[in-house]
């Protein structure tokens, strides 16, 4: 996946502003910037739902709107689960668009439901489970899809503290199953650093990259112990340094 | 069991002193009118059981011309608003003239329809569909337009097509107002179906209550009252049944 030069702008609103970003296959990367930093318009623009005004993206390289929607995932802040399907029926959606039967899009993502701790809550209704459960089967539903990227955008902002964490140590596990190249965006600087290989830290509107981090050991076992680790205590300050600077 | 019985009681207690009032004659002095003339509830009961057969026949035949006519504004009306929702162009042309139609009263349009299309059951289906069809496409279009388009976007990622985002996202947000929309018809589908009869019919529970009301029937009328409305009740508990099962998400 790589972005180049990239541009874009709402009308007179210029959200991006020559922006490079390169995501090798299998990387992690994550976005952190100023709220309104056209973050999710990074995303949308990836995934060939919005077109830039200048510079290119490419994913898998394909430039163009179609190969870039065939080649990418998208998983918006809300779960947006469809309240009149099942959780498995929303999970398997990717599925079922591309022409599969009922049945055998349930059966292929039934296995995934045993993976990641759903099993038994197939034919629950959304509004019946909880806040992390809905991002779970809406994380499933990313995943079914079975694409080389996928793009994250806030996906456990909506979540309290707690299971916001369960659900990072979550994701990291079921990247660990079953890696794929991610672009996260978050507003959360622990988050990005514990998750990604490497994090790019934002500008205010118009969006540049005043930063790009390493991060020492990404995705420890464990959560607790990976991110009161001092190398990786070090890189937050400096990612919180970068961010605080770039939202001047 | 408090939903029912409030308005139970209420209807009983209304029943009661409309019993009391009409079988003493108050009723009919302070008007100063035959007794015969102000039926009380267990008269018009005994009207409503000598004339079950009479009754019977006249409620299929309007029956009928509320449920066919019903059906027609329902296909009509879902098909208009999907077409009006694809289509902006047929949309900005249609719905200004649609909404100007309502302007017409229907009570001038049921004469001239009988007289293009005789006594039969021909123009009173034209009417109920005529007065069903605007709340429908209305409520239908206005529930295809309120789809998230966030969860447009996400489907348009997850690799579907036009036709799917219709069918799997647009169509389900667009069921509970289209409900709505066919709840509004079922209210106005009885009404409309007597426009039609009064405006001229040789059977039907509009062409009694004329007859009736000029051979001074009262206790028959207030009977073929009763029918109208019962039909109506069962109509709208049929629809609400339908929904339920329907949009079963909610």
């Amino acid at each position: 996946m790589s972005v180049r030069a990239l541009g874009h702008a709402y009308g007179e609103l210029r959200t991006i502003e020559c922006l490079d970003l390169e995501v090798e296959p299998h990387g992690v990367v994550g976005l952190v910037g100023p709220s309104g930093c056209g973050k999710s318009t990074l995303l949308e623009l990836i995934c060939g739902l919005l077109e830039p005004s200048t510079g290119t993206v490419q994913v898998g390289g394909g430039a163009a709107p179609s190969e870039r929607l065939s080649r990418s995932a998208y998983m918006p802040q809300r779960d947006l689960l469809l309240p009149w399907y099942s959780a498995i029926d929303n999970a398997a959606l990717a599925l079922r668009n591309r022409g599969l039967g009922k049945a055998e899009a349930r059966r292929q993502a039934s296995g995934l439901f045993e993976r990641f701790g759903l099993a038994g809550f197939e034919r629950t209704a959304p509004a019946e489970l909880s806040g992390g459960m809905r991002q779970r089967v809406a994380f499933l539903r990313t995943l079914v899809s079975g694409k080389p990227v996928l793009a994250l955008d806030e996906p456990f902002a909506a979540l309290d503290a707690i299971t916001r964490a369960e659900m990072q140590e979550w994701l990291a596990r079921a990247l660990r199953a079953d890696p794929r190249t991610v672009v996260l965006v978050t507003h959360d600087v622990e988050e990005a650093l514990y998750l990604c290989d490497r994090v790019a830290v934002l500008s205010a509107r118009p969006a540049r990259i005043v930063a790009e981090l390493r991060v020492p050991a990404p995705r420890l076992e464990d959560r607790d112990a990976a991110v009161t680790d001092p190398a990786f205590v070090a890189v937050r300050e400096r990612a919180l340094r970068a961010l605080h600077e770039g939202s001047r | 069991m408090r939903r029912w019985l409030l308005p139970a009681l209420l209807l009983g207690t209304l029943i009661g002193a409309w019993q009391l009032a009409a079988s003493s004659g108050v009723i009919a002095e302070a008007l100063s009118l035959e007794d015969f003339l102000v039926p009380s509830p267990s008269e018009i009961a005994s009207s409503l059981w000598e004339n079950r057969s009479l009754l019977g026949e006249n409620a299929w035949v309007t029956l009928r011309e509320i449920v066919f006519g019903l059906g027609c504004a329902l296909v009509a009306g879902l098909g208009f608003a999907v077409v009006m929702y694809r289509w902006v162009t047929i949309r900005d042309a249609t719905y200004p003239l649609i909404v100007a139609s309502q302007t017409i009263p229907i009570m001038v349009v049921a004469p001239i329809l009988v007289v293009w299309f005789g006594f039969g059951i021909g123009p009173k289906l034209v009417i109920v569909a005529l007065v069903c069809f605007f709340p429908i496409t209305v409520s239908t279009i206005s529930g295809l337009g309120s789809a998230d388009p966030e969860a447009i976007k996400l489907m348009r990622s997850l690799d579907a097509s036009r036709w799917q985002i219709f069918r799997r996202v647009e169509v389900p947000t667009a069921l509970p107002s289209a409900f709505i929309g066919t709840r509004i018809a079922v209210v106005l589908a009885p009404i409309a179906a007597l426009f039609g009869e009064q405006a001229g019919s040789s059977a039907g529970l509009g062409h009694l209550i004329i007859q009736d009301n000029a051979q001074l029937e009262v206790a028959r009328e207030f009977a073929t009252v009763f029918v109208l409305a019962a039909i109506a009740l069962v109509l709208m508990g049929l629809v609400a049944l339908a929904e339920r099962r329907i949009v079963n998400w909610r």
